[in-house]
């Protein structure tokens, strides 16, 4: 039997397993025992990955298991690392919620909220899995009424929830109906809603339907992957979703919206003209920048890493755009590379971003903020939890040696690369791309200096973080398996190039990527080399080696007051918190951000010349949500007052519709 | 082994020559503003006087604050061993890229503004947020620059590029090369903590960047962070040097050639420190708000270097 077919056999009846355990399990078993089977579920679903990439693909026809259509699966190199993707991140939030749910833990323990978490992951491995247009509707649909659930988990608790819930449940609809138009449209237009007969009949499709197609699937797609302006469900959703599920999401299953651009624009459609790229491009261009800004200047540490979710999906479209023009130019081998640094993001993205969210659970749970500003002083309190965010965060921050940093460097090369008869739009378009990417790198080091400095370091500057404990074992077992994937992404990227290829190749980009063995990253086409394990091993080498030195010199460190100015002690309100530490950058990005300022001066009652008081405010509204969704939103409810009208209970109104409804079908009929 | 020999040499170089950089630097503009000045070698003599002192850290600082100047250290010794300072053949062709070197000192960077924060003051925190917010603005003017450069060899192999240019000075003398020598030029005044951007020589809470991070910091820790600052300098003035005045480098790592280079390189980054330090004479600082601005201009400089580069290749 395929190896990829009994392991998406053995995930698929682990779920339906670690859903029932959810349902009758007792409440002290329940997470460990529902933890355990979404990792067992994780674990399976990675080795269906691994077995696709090597190159196992599999495809099977269930026609019995729904009704008109069936249901059929096909599994090539792409599915296949989605499928990797998706199951690894499950595997370690698995062992994560382990610790972090049900009781001495923070999140949900309910039956409900836990037993859906297996089904979540199960129907995430639908999506990649699936091989017809109505097999991905009916996954994609599943993923999203369960991740809506699991945001719901917490509402009892927490207001906030409802608001973001329904936020995600619009958006996430609208972004299905765009989907569902773009799909029933290529299936009706082609031979076909198997994805091997699009792909067979995609290339005499007419332009007017291909673009229109691509156009409606990347709105939908666009929106599940929280590209800006689609985005404002994901700050909500991942902030006031529970923890681990915050972490799926963010880490796979926004992965899968860029996972439905890869399969439409690539595979299905089989590239397209340039401006669908140069379009892809400047969403991502948007999004990176858009979010990366936002994410400097937010004190709320989970909305934070939202918003940098928003700027890493960005540079993975900007990669998959350029590796769409480059194709479409015919450089297939910097295609290749292009597309091998959004893939490569991808996992990158995943790995880190699910050690950051579960890092931020931690903190959560130890201290009961998420507000950067009341925090500070954990790096003493809780050690480990520090230690393992501090290797996400340097690869969030794409500095070297971190994981982020390898996929931005072969994005880097792939922009940097210039065609010799490129034509004027990608002589302005890919130098604005690079800057794009280096402004967002900039930024991103900001944001993650703040986040840890002011989060981690210093002393606390609020009694939930003056009273925070270490986190329980499972939790940061979790963590350390992420830390572990973050770390193997770092210093061995060499690994994943037979599978980058496979994918590459799969989608008609470049041929080999990589040239030659070792440890470095070499690259088809482009005359540069990384060795990202030298880089680690160097500054790592050095540094224990200064200290070792430094140890020579013989004085052991005195610990004393810091210089207080000769002004008293120093208090924790004297520290510079999240929100004065982005200050600089909020003033440079005024005219982007937009902030809200208020200073109400209170006078005192005697005389209008003594003041008793200064109350200063400021927000920071996100710009788009303002000025883009308020007046939609407005209008649909106005729409939707003015339509309680056509419905006033009277019988015969609604006779007379029906009556005008059938005359006008007629009508229609004979005119045509 | 020939190349290990020319990055030992590189390192060996860098480091000892980097607080007399600082030192010829002041000499020049105590010169220029009538001083008598000190002598060549004070750098020197204060971090010995520093490494002999106790070190002392503020009672909430961790280990991040230990790191850092390890950290610091660390990246610049790397960068200085693998950058074509001496010769264009490094031991590790994978490390001496230009976006690897310009990460590598951002990685130096933060890890600084991470100490600031962790001393828990006011002032560390001031330091480090005005630090990350301009290494956050320089970064695209640094890569833009990058661009224009790589775009002519291919490829952003620090050892490539300066060797292309070593060998066909028509790559060097061009319009794309003088403009991202001025974009270059600036980002690495501002990532050097340099007039106008930064003022080293001050101590006053306006106007302090680098120095506010590092008011903690005394005894070795101090010494550390001051040597890799100086060779986090001397290692800019060197790339600027051999980027756009390439010759003089060794392509071929034999021990003749690389004295020839050495000397060649000392005299190089000798002058360009000296010019930088004359101009900073004539120079006042800029307000924090107009360094986003200066920063914006020089980013304009690298983009019209890249498309002169494409335009006019």
């Amino acid at each position: 039997m395929n190896p990829v077919a009994s392991a998406l056999g053995g995930a698929f009846i682990l779920a339906g397993l670690g859903a029932l355990a959810g349902l009758v399990s007792p409440a002290r078993w329940r997470s460990a025992a529902v933890g355990m089977a979404s990792a067992a579920v994780g674990v399976a679903g990675a080795a269906a990955g691994v077995a696709a990439v090597s190159g196992r693909p599999w495809q099977a026809y269930l026609p019995d298991v729904l009704p008109l259509s069936g249901v059929r699966l096909a599994v090539d190199p792409l599915s296949g690392w989605l499928l990797l993707l998706v199951g690894a991140v499950a595997a370690v939030v698995g062992v994560y919620t382990a610790g972090y749910a049900g009781q001495g833990g923070h999140g949900p323990a309910g039956r409900g909220a836990l037993a859906v978490l297996p089904l979540f992951v199960a129907s995430m491995l639908l999506v990649p899995a699936a091989g017809s247009v109505s097999t991905f509707l009916l996954g994609w649909e599943l993923m999203a009424a369960t991740s809506l659930l699991l945001v719901l988990a917490e509402h009892r608790h927490n207001p906030a929830v409802r608001s973001a819930a329904l936020w995600y449940a619009a958006m996430t609809q609208a972004g299905f109906v765009s989907v569902l138009l773009g799909l029933t449209w290529l299936a009706a237009a082609g031979t076909g809603e198997s994805f091997a007969a699009i792909r067979a009949g995609g290339v005499d499709l007419p332009p007017v339907t291909a673009s229109g197609v691509f156009l409606l699937c990347l709105a939908g797609f666009a929106s599940k992957a929280g590209v800006v302006p689609l985005h404002p469900w994901l700050p909500r959703a991942h902030a006031e979703a529970p923890s681990h599920v915050s972490a799926l999401m963010s880490a796979a299953m926004v992965k899968l919206g860029v996972y439905g651009i890869v399969r439409v624009g690539f595979d299905l459609l089989g590239g397209g003209p340039r401006w669908w790229w140069l379009l892809l491009g400047a969403l991502g261009a948007v999004s990176a920048l858009y979010g990366i800004l936002q994410a400097a200047v937010a004190t709320d540490l989970k909305r934070l890493l939202a918003f940098s979710t928003s700027e890493n999906v960005g540079l993975i479209l900007l990669g998959l755009a350029a590796a769409g023009v480059w194709s479409g130019a015919g450089e297939g081998a910097v295609a290749g590379v292009a597309l091998a640094a959004a893939l490569l993001h991808m996992a990158n993205h995943a790995a880190f971003k699910t050690l950051l969210f579960c890092g931020a659970g931690s903190v959560l749970r130890a201290t009961g903020t998420r507000d950067l500003d009341a925090l500070g002083g954990l790096s003493r309190r809780m050690p480990a939890t520090t230690t393992l965010f501090t290797v996400g965060a340097l690869g969030a921050a794409a500095l070297p040696p971190g994981n982020g940093f390898v996929s931005e460097w072969l994005l880097l090369q792939a922009l940097l690369h210039q065609a010799p008869q490129a034509g004027a739009v990608l002589t302005v378009a890919a130098p604005v791309a690079v800057a794009v990417v280096a402004l967002t790198a900039g930024i991103g080091v900001a944001t993650f200096v703040k986040v840890l400095g002011t989060g981690f370091l210093a002393r606390p500057r609020g009694d939930g973080a003056a009273a925070a404990v270490e986190s329980p074992r499972w939790m940061l077992a979790g963590m350390g398996l992420a830390a572990a994937g973050c770390a193997a992404l770092a210093v061995a990227p060499v690994v994943a190039a037979p599978a980058l290829d496979r994918v590459a190749s799969g989608l008609r980009a470049g041929p080999a990527l990589f040239e030659g063995g070792g440890v470095d990253l070499r690259l088809a086409g482009i005359a540069s080399t990384l060795s990202p394990l030298w880089v680690a091993v160097g500054v790592v080498a050095l540094a224990v080696a200064t200290a070792v030195a430094g140890r020579a010199f013989g004085r052991g460190r005195r610990r004393a007051p810091a210089w207080d100015c000769g002004d008293g002690p120093l208090t924790a309100r004297m520290e510079y918190t999240a929100t004065s530490f982005a200050e600089p950058l909020q003033r440079v990005f005024d005219d982007v951000l937009a902030p809200e300022q208020d200073v109400d001066v209170t006078h005192s009652a005697e005389s209008a010349y003594l003041v008793r008081a200064v109350q200063y405010r400021r927000r920071l509204p996100d710009r788009i949500e303002a000025r883009l969704y308020r007046p939609l939103v407005a209008a649909v409810e106005a729409a939707g007052r003015a339509g309680r009208r056509l419905a006033n209970g009277s019988l015969h109104r609604y006779l007379a519709y029906m009556l005008a409804a059938v005359v006008a079908v007629l009508v229609a009929g004979v005119i045509r | 082994m020939n190349a290990w020999v020319s990055a030992i040499a590189q390192v060996v170089l860098v480091a000892a020559a980097a607080p007399l950089v600082i030192g010829l630097m002041r000499g020049v503009r105590a010169r220029l503003e009538g001083r008598a000045g000190g002598r060549l070698v004070q750098p020197w003599r204060d971090l010995r006087k520093q490494l002999r002192k106790e070190p002392v850290i503020p009672a909430d600082a961790g280990i991040f604050f230990i790191a850092a100047p390890l950290v610091l250290v660390a990246t610049s010794v790397l960068v200085a061993g693998v950058a074509p300072f001496l010769s264009t053949v490094g031991p590790l062709p994978g490390v001496a890229d230009l976006v690897v070197v310009v990460g590598l000192l951002l990685l130096g960077a933060a890890a600084l503004a991470l100490a600031g924060l962790d001393t828990g003051t006011a002032f560390g925190g001031m330091g480090a947020s005005r630090e990350v917010t301009i290494a956050a603005l320089v970064e695209p003017t640094a890569l833009l620059a990058v661009f224009a450069l790589s775009t002519r060899v291919g490829s952003t192999d620090l050892g490539r590029i300066v060797a292309a240019g070593a060998t066909d000075p028509a790559l060097v003398f061009t319009p794309a090369s003088a403009l991202a020598a001025a974009a270059l030029g600036v980002a690495a005044l501002a990532e050097a903590g340099r007039l106008p951007v930064d003022n080293p020589a001050t101590h006053l809470e306006l106007t302090m960047v680098h120095e506010a991070m590092v008011l903690e910091y005394a005894g070795r820790d101090l010494a550390l962070v001051e040597w890799a600052a100086a060779m986090r300098l001397s290692i800019l003035l060197g790339l600027l040097a051999n980027l756009f005045i390439p010759w003089g480098v060794a392509t071929n790592p034999r021990p003749a050639a690389l004295a020839l280079a050495a000397g060649v390189f000392v005299v190089k980054v000798a002058g360009l420190a000296a010019l930088v330090a004359a101009g900073e004479v004539f120079v006042a600082k800029l307000r924090l708000f107009r360094v986003p601005e200066l920063l914006a201009g020089s980013f304009v400089l690298g983009l019209l270097a890249v498309i002169a580069s494409s335009v006019l290749a």
